[in-house]
């Protein structure tokens, strides 16, 4: 009989927590689902799973009929990967300064890095495309990529410090003893070092990297240098009524992150509740 | 004696500080400055800057606050972008907490699972979330009368996204759905994080699981409750995907679901007969600067000198 309580317990929690979870997968379902149906089979049975009567590819073809979608996919994952690389490199080499050196605004320059955790890019658009504009970087990736790096690198410096303050100091000072200079220090020792956090300030930057909408929507608006995200909305905008080429764009524009999420959900969870993000 | 400045930290230092400040502080800055200024609107390019600007003080702020041509859509989306925040605090951090607290329990199977697919929708484009919903909740597919008609409610449906006394709500329902995983995260993290002892001492004690998580855990991770509030009203101040996927710039039904993200987005670049204007966008953007920086300031102040007391 002493159990009973406890049972009882764990029954309300998996009921609680089983039917949150359906609420949280249910309209990923429905999207996924009816991306591979008929339109007469996404209107008369929207729940049921595909069979052999009502699978169709049809949204899929029409979409690619249309536009291009591989060029889309290419701008997003140029701009995500080419941005997860810069900042994950100048990230880390300012980390490493503010957490091995003693110098002069140390903290200072920490705090004046992290500012831009809480303070929003988007704020400063009016400057910015103002700035692009001078530098003849609108309708470019790489006006994207730029701001990208700038707007990951506060998150990315904070985590990556946070780590670096544990590196233990015996072996730092066993390579300087040897002879290794600061660079080499850096590249060739800690850098690789730096994986786990490595994951985490990857997925903190990818993330938000592949799903924006703003700066794909303000500097790169024009044929052919759309992002994933912004390719879809256009497509959207323009073919409103044809319910299968919305769930097949939409799908297609979800499954990456879903994938990119599934591989990485252990790690990031993982640091999220080691508290590498405070 | 006083040393040189080692070369070597600057090296380090120098990209990620350049790229930062380039591109991150000085345009915040420079969008104060231009808000100081009025432009002349007849140039083709609305973001060239040759534009002819003139410097009018705090004109532009003025205009916003008080004349009737910015006021009304101003004060109705800082109206509505405060009700979207009291909404997802008063909504998503309760059910977060629960959630986090059912997960943290040691014995619990499956949470691992749970916990990943409760993550999920915080991943994915917000752009994506709006159109789901908004196909979900449209007339013409009938999912919610569906579900509704399983327990014969279906005459409680309406086009919830398209009627303005329903929309914000709706909208902030859809944004809380997809966002609750990172209080859950955030939350779950923190209770993790409290040290066996005090558990262990509360239990030899004779308290009870509710018990101790009111009268001890709770306290314990109230500092992670005040944080994700402040992320919350940050995040909820810089909304625009969710409005413009669902509704586009316009916000309708007759801008219920204005946001100051949507508001910036208009005045910025002009809609139907209004032309873009960029230096009152930098006053509607500085503004919301300085109503993030309000609840910033409230939260390291009033809030975090409180609960200090409680740190362990």
């Amino acid at each position: 009989m002493k159990n009973l309580p406890s049972n009882l317990n764990s029954i309300i929690m998996h009921v609680v927590l089983f039917t949150y979870t359906i609420i949280c997968l249910f309209p990923v379902y429905l999207l996924v689902n009816n991306s591979f149906k008929s339109r007469r089979a996404i209107f008369k049975q929207p729940l049921s799973l595909p069979n052999e009567d009502t699978f169709s590819l049809a949204g899929y073809s029409k979409m690619f009929s249309r536009i291009d979608f591989s060029i889309f996919f290419y701008n997003s994952a140029v701009v995500t990967i080419i941005t997860l690389f810069f900042v994950l490199l100048f990230g880390a080499m300012a980390a490493w300064a503010l957490s091995e050196y003693k110098f002069k605004g140390n903290t200072m320059l920490g705090l004046y890095l992290a500012l831009g955790i809480m303070i929003p890019i988007k704020l400063g658009t009016v400057s910015i495309l103002q700035l692009m504009n001078t530098l003849n970087l609108v309708n470019s990736l790489t006006g994207l990529i730029i701001i990208y790096i700038a707007q990951s690198l506060p998150l990315a410096i904070w985590i990556l410090t946070e780590f670096m303050k544990q590196l233990s100091n015996e072996l730092k000072e066993a390579a300087r003893c040897d002879g290794v200079n600061e660079y080499q220090l850096f590249f060739y020792i800690v850098l690789p070092l730096l994986r786990p956090p490595m994951a985490t300030v990857g997925v903190f930057t990818m993330v938000p990297v592949w799903n924006d909408l703003w700066w794909p929507l303000i500097l790169a608006p024009s044929n052919g240098k759309q992002t994933v995200i912004l390719g879809m909305q256009q497509y959207i905008g323009q073919y409103v009524t044809n319910w299968n080429a919305i769930f097949a764009s939409l799908s297609l524009a979800l499954i990456p992150v879903i994938i990119f999420y599934l591989i990485f959900s252990k790690q990031l969870i993982r640091s999220i509740t080691a508290g590498a993000v405070k | 004696m006083k040393k040189k400045f080692p070369f070597h930290i600057i090296v380090f230092l120098f990209p990620a500080c350049f790229i930062y400040s380039i591109f991150m502080i000085y345009p915040l800055i420079d969008t104060m400055r231009v808000s100081l200024y009025t432009q002349n609107l007849l140039g083709e390019n609305m973001d060239d800057s040759s534009g002819v600007r003139a410097f009018i003080g705090f004109r532009n702020y003025y205009d916003l606050f008080f004349n009737d041509t910015w006021s009304w859509h101003f004060w109705n989306a800082l109206k509505n972008n405060l009700y979207f925040f009291l909404l997802h605090v008063s909504i998503q951090t309760p059910i977060g907490l629960l959630i986090a607290a059912f997960l943290s329990n040691k014995e619990l199977k499956l949470k691992n699972t749970y916990r990943t697919l409760i993550f999920l929708p915080a991943m994915m484009s917000i752009v994506i979330v709006g159109y789901i919903f908004n196909l979900i909740l449209s007339n013409l597919w009938g999912i919610p009368q569906t579900i509704l008609g399983v327990v014969g409610l279906e005459d409680l449906y309406q086009p919830w996204l398209g009627l303005k006394g329903s929309a914000l709500i709706t909208v902030s329902l859809i944004s809380i759905w997809q966002f609750v995983g990172i209080p859950m995260m955030l939350f779950y993290a923190a209770l993790l994080n409290i040290p066996e002892e005090i558990l262990d001492a509360a239990k030899v004690d004779g308290s009870s699981g509710l018990n101790t998580f009111w009268k001890i855990k709770f306290p314990l991770i109230l500092p992670t409750v005040g944080l994700m509030c402040v992320l919350t009203y940050v995040g909820n101040f810089n909304a625009f995907d969710l409005i413009y996927a669902i509704k586009n710039i316009y916000a309708g039904p007759e801008f219920s679901t204005d946001l100051m993200g949507t508001f910036f987005y208009r005045t910025f670049f002009g809609y139907q007969h209004q032309l873009g204007n960029p230096t009152m966008g930098a006053t509607v953007a500085s503004t919301t600067f300085g109503i993030i920086l309000i609840g910033v300031m409230i939260y390291l102040f009033a809030f975090q000198k409180r609960i200090t007391r409680y740190q362990y």
